[in-house]
């Protein structure tokens, strides 16, 4: 394949041998000597007074080393765990320590800490540490967790309500005045537990005499963990290194500082030796955050011909026990509600309580879900109220292509897209006539069918610094450096870090497209905060756009001087020089030419170089582009419910993404295939329940139901490329796209096939029990 | 998620396997499959601190038929069920049901034997070998001695094995020709554990159905048979309108549990729907 072709070509992931035969490198897999392993005790108490901890049976174990309880441990705390700002400066929040001292606040926060010769002596150990508690009445439901009488989980806040704002734009009231149709609806985001198949896992090595300190942790986020490690356990900044390699998945549930990476540094310093400490599942599904959780209160005001005028909402947000580092990013959910429709009016209140739970935080979507859904079963409940059609609905209330760059109600300027396109396109894939025609047929034979849209626009990128001030109060970058060496390499370090993505293949495709080296040849470095500046890491879609970006701008940097050192060895003036295919030469005289190989070569011995000029070809970036990405799509589920057992089939999954340009399409399918199945494992089947005293009654794999592939439907995927006017490579983001757009599309063709039987919502997970119910609730007869 | 320390012996025969479990009385477990014991050790909930590992004992993964019998050695992994010739012609019912046991990897590690000490009611094989009337040899300290299908399974995890008993082969009656079985399970997921599942093997000679059982998975706290069904079926001509009949009385007397998959209302409704939907599949083109 051309070089010069290498964006747009779906080469094989060079990441996947490794990985698919055993040999990649997680946390559990870093060679290191002397290690101790550590093993956590954690709380059994929802909520409790912390009465005494009797470590001496633990201590006394074989092969113990060390045993640590908080209150041990609190006075090296230089700081509590960081919780960013974002969207809700107003917010109420305690200092979240990593371990807990004379409280606990929900099950599974650390309570003390064994090191040990090995983790089957370090957990031998941990069972003869004896916590005496003094019960506290859990505080389980956000709407009670706010009544007077409730319980408060952090008395220094007075009650457990983080913060309750207005966040609205337009005139409502008007909107309602003029509405013919009026609908109310309580929407259930359930909480989530995010299962990435590599539990979290931290390796710290605190070097006593130089004072280094280095972490390798399963995390999204080595950039931040580095800060803020260095500022909570007071150690200069220069001396900490965090190293995050092979990651198994994150889906947001490493995106934040954890206590267990700070707890296993302290205990290295602590025991002047490497500590090692690896989160098994029981741990991650209660230890690891979670995600969702909220309630939406919703009412819609919509003419009869399905105009959506307006929109009141409610976002309840259960925060947990804490709140997390991200833990208000959901909040992003209610600005970016109105979607790909134009509204004249939202009136959103954000509600954050304080539960005796996990924390939640992002995970894949991270409030964008929340908002599609939301926008999409409102589309889909007035085409219901009004008798319009569902596909009509979403036509009427569009933003249309010639209005892009079109302004938000929240102030968010969209940068591109046709979302009328997508839509047509996928209901021309999936013949939406005909199944309509289809569907009345079956259901006369006592056959249920449903099809369900979901047409959304998601917000990624994060977050460049002009559009952030007004709307997050956050500025953040893509980070790059490419660096080619003598022989005409190159190595690209990048900010981002993947944790399943493929930037390793799709940011070399991006540098060789630019730099004309081969892919093969180029090698892509990531994770590591030791070799190069600091990036921002992965998150919310945004390291195409960001890093990949940050990748092609420094590419083109070094493009420049290599044109500049290839006009000197050409003997020509720069302005003739053309450089394609990895290869300069002069204008109009193809034959006089020089390789990138031999300029690299030249950037290494000055005495080939212009006077004056630097060695070396190498470029750094730090890409700030001036707006957020904006990918769009239309997702179409047909499912058959069994009214008989309430168990719901997927017959067929249609979706039509648009992500600006494709770097890698097979990569951006892989992206649409795990995001749909988590989205679909939403709408279905995934649900966290706690039982009356806070314990986590889905506390395992067994009862907490991720989708299999033999669960889920065959994709039909397609797309469309609209490329991005904000960045160099008109790329967008699809990391979320699939989860943000599938459990609404799920979840509408339930309801729609269930609309026989008088049936106009259902609440996720859309279990067979639900099914069943809701078709049986008027003793199984049609309306 | 490291089990507790436990010591380890792996006899050569199943006369020392009961020695060893003589030995160590209740603090030992026989290890077969492992598919359900190093779960429970794992997370603690199980903590033996003797595992006798039966998997090296030779002559215990057999199938085959004698006398009017089959008999299944208990090493007999699920897979090994699931693609039987054998009981594929003469007892559908457990090929059937292996098949919709876990995912591949389970199946090729677990075994019958296994599976039925075990005692899950949700289990797949106890309905199953409840319906069939299975027999079940054991080996102990005195000797051996035959335990059938109805007094085999007791409670939720119980059996009536004794700690120092050792299951050495199923014994099934060969059905007569002409009977017809399946094994409808529904879940959440391909590879969950049943909310409920029937095991129904029938036969109609003529116009008349001669024999009928009708096993029931998750429906209490151990394998149940739904007599109500077979005494409403047995010596009718099998019509549809008979099936429905009989299929309702599939939960009468049951007291499933409440899980997080389902209500025992909801549980009884499935057991009726899926009682009948098993006789439909399997009466049809009679």
């Amino acid at each position: 394949m051309a070089v010069s072709q290498m964006i747009g070509a779906s080469i094989k992931r060079r990441e996947d041998p490794a990985l698919v035969t055993g040999t990649g490198t997680f946390v559990d897999d870093i060679p290191q000597t002397a290690v101790v392993h550590m093993a956590i005790v954690r709380s059994t108490e929802a909520h409790a007074r912390i009465v005494a901890i009797d470590t001496t049976r633990a201590k006394d174990a074989d092969g113990v080393v060390a045993v640590f309880t908080g209150k041990e441990l609190k006075a090296e705390f230089g700081a509590p765990l960081p919780v960013t700002v974002t969207f809700v400066p107003e917010k109420k929040y305690p200092n979240y320590y990593p371990i807990a001292v004379d409280r606990v606040r929900f099950v599974g926060e650390p309570v003390a800490l064994v090191l040990a010769s090995s983790k089957a002596a370090a957990e031998d150990a941990a069972e003869r540490i004896e916590v005496r508690y003094e019960s506290l009445p859990p505080v389980l439901d956000m709407e009670k967790a706010i009544m007077k009488d409730a319980p408060v989980i952090h008395e220094e806040l007075g009650s457990n309500l983080s913060y309750d704002v207005k966040r609205s734009v337009g005139d409502i009231e008007a909107a309602f005045k003029e509405a013919d149709v009026k609908i109310k609806q309580r929407l259930i985001q359930q909480r989530l537990i995010p299962v990435a198949v590599e539990t979290r896992g931290v390796l710290a090595d605190f070097k006593p005499f130089t004072g280094k300190l280095t972490i390798w942790s399963s995390t999204q986020i080595p950039h931040f963990v580095k800060v803020f490690a260095a500022v909570i356990l007071g150690i200069p900044e220069s001396n900490v290194r965090v190293v995050a390699r092979d990651v198994g998945g994150g889906f947001g549930s490493k995106i934040r500082v954890y206590p267990e990476e700070i707890l296993t540094a302290l205990a290295s310093r602590r025991v002047g030796r490497p500590v090692k400490w690896i989160e098994d599942r029981s741990e991650n599904v209660k230890a690891t955050h979670h995600g969702r959780d909220q309630i939406w209160d919703v009412e819609v005001a919509a003419k009869k011909d399905g105009t959506v005028l307006g929109v009141r909402a409610t976002q309840w947000l259960n925060l947990g026990a804490y709140c997390s580092q991200f833990g208000t990013f959901m909040t992003l959910g209610l600005l970016v509600a109105p979607g790909p429709y134009k509204l004249k009016a939202f009136d959103g209140r954000l509600i954050g309580v304080f539960t005796n739970t996990t924390p939640t935080d992002a995970y894949r979507g991270a409030g964008r879900p929340e908002a599609t859904f939301l926008i999409e079963r409102v589309m889909d409940l007035v085409a219901r109220e009004t008798g319009v059609d569902p596909a009509d609905v979403r036509r009427t209330n569009f933003v249309k292509a010639s209005e892009q760059p079109f302004t938000s109600l929240f102030g968010f300027t969209y940068d591109s897209g046709d979302y009328q396109m997508t839509l047509n396109r996928a209901l021309e894939l999936i013949d939406y006539k005909a199944f309509r025609t289809e569907q009345a047929e079956k259901r006369k034979q006592g056959k249920y069918l449903g099809i369900g849209l979901s047409t959304y626009l998601e917000i990624c990128g994060l977050g460049p610094a002009a559009p952030t001030q007004a709307n997050t109060g956050v500025s953040l970058w893509g980070m790059s450096v490419v660096n080619v060496h003598f022989t005409g390499k190159a190595t690209v370090i990048t900010g981002s870090s993947p944790h399943g993505q493929g930037h390793e293949t799709t940011f070399a495709q991006v540098a060789s497209s630019a730099l004309g080296i081969p892919v093969a040849d180029i090698d892509v470095q990531h994770g590591d905060t030791a070799i190069g500046p600091m990036g921002m890491n992965t998150y919310g879609s945004r390291s195409a756009a960001m890093d990949g970006s940050a990748v092609h701008v420094s590419s083109m940097k070094v493009v420049e001087k290599a044109k500049k050192i290839a006009a000197h060895l050409l003997e020509a003036a720069e302005a003739d020089i053309v450089y394609e295919g990895g290869k300069a030469f002069v204008k109009g005289t193809p034959s006089k030419s020089i390789t990138i190989q031999e300029i690299a070569g030249a950037a290494f011995q000055t005495n080939r170089l212009p006077a004056g000029m630097e060695g070396g070809l190498e470029a750094t970036t730090f890409f700030d582009p001036p707006n957020f990405v904006w990918p769009f799509g239309a997702h179409v589920a047909i499912v058959e419910i069994d009214p008989d057992t309430g168990a719901t089939q997927i017959l067929r999954y249609v979706a039509v993404d648009d992500c600006g340009t494709r770097i890698n399409p097979m990569v951006v399918d892989g992206q649409l295939h795990g995001g749909i199945a988590q989205g679909i494992g939403q709408a279905l089947f995934e649900e966290a329940v706690y039982d009356d005293s806070g314990q986590l009654r889905t506390g395992s794999l067994v009862d907490y139901l991720i989708p299999t592939a033999a669960d889920l439907p065959n994709f039909e995927l397609e797309a469309t490329e609209t490329p991005s006017p904000s960045n160099p490579l008109g790329v967008k983001g699809i990391g979320e796209a699939g989860t943000i757009a599938s459990s609404a599309a799920v979840v509408n063709a339930i309801v729609d096939a269930m609309q026989p039987f008088g049936v106009k919502d259902i609440t996720m997970p859309a279990t067979p029990q639900k099914v069943w119910q809701l078709t049986h609730k008027n003793g199984g007869r049609k309306r | 998620m490291i089990p507790a320390a436990f010591d380890y012996v792996s006899p050569k025969t199943l006369q020392e396997a009961v020695g060893e479990l003589q030995k160590h009385g209740q603090e030992a477990k026989v290890l077969a499959g492992g598919h359900s014991l190093i779960p429970l050790m794992k997370l603690r909930l199980s903590t033996p601190s003797f595992l006798v590992d039966i998997g090296r004992i030779g002559n215990l993964s057999y199938i085959r038929e004698e006398d009017g019998q089959i008999a299944i050695g208990p090493l007999t992994t699920h897979h090994d069920i699931e693609f039987s010739d054998l009981l594929k012609n003469k007892l559908p019912l457990l090929t059937s049901a292996a098949s919709q046991i876990g995912d591949p990897q389970v199946r090729n590690r677990g075994t019958i034997g296994g599976a039925a000490a075990h005692a899950d009611p949700n289990g797949d094989f106890p309905a199953c070998l409840l319906a069939l009337d299975a027999e079940f040899k054991v080996v102990g300290p005195t000797g051996e001695r035959s335990i059938a299908a109805k007094d085999f399974f007791v409670d939720t995890f119980t059996s009536s094995l004794e700690p120092n008993e050792i299951l050495r082969e199923i014994r099934i009656a060969t059905p007569a020709p002409g009977s017809r079985a399946t094994y409808l399970k529904f879940s959440r997921r391909s590879q969950d554990w049943a909310i409920v599942a029937v095991a129904a093997q029938v036969r109609v000679t003529g116009h008349e159905v001669t024999q009928v059982a009708i096993g029931l998975t998750g429906m209490g706290t151990r394998p149940i048979r739904a007599s109500g069904v077979e005494q409403a079926l047995r010596g009718k001509a099998g019509h549809d309108d008979e099936l429905r009949a009989a299929a309702e009385r599939a939960a009468d007397g049951t007291d499933p549990q409440e899980d997080l998959n389902g209500s025992p209302d909801y549980r009884r409704h499935l057991a009726q729907v899926l009682t009948r939907r098993a006789l439909e599949l399997i009466t049809a083109h009679h």
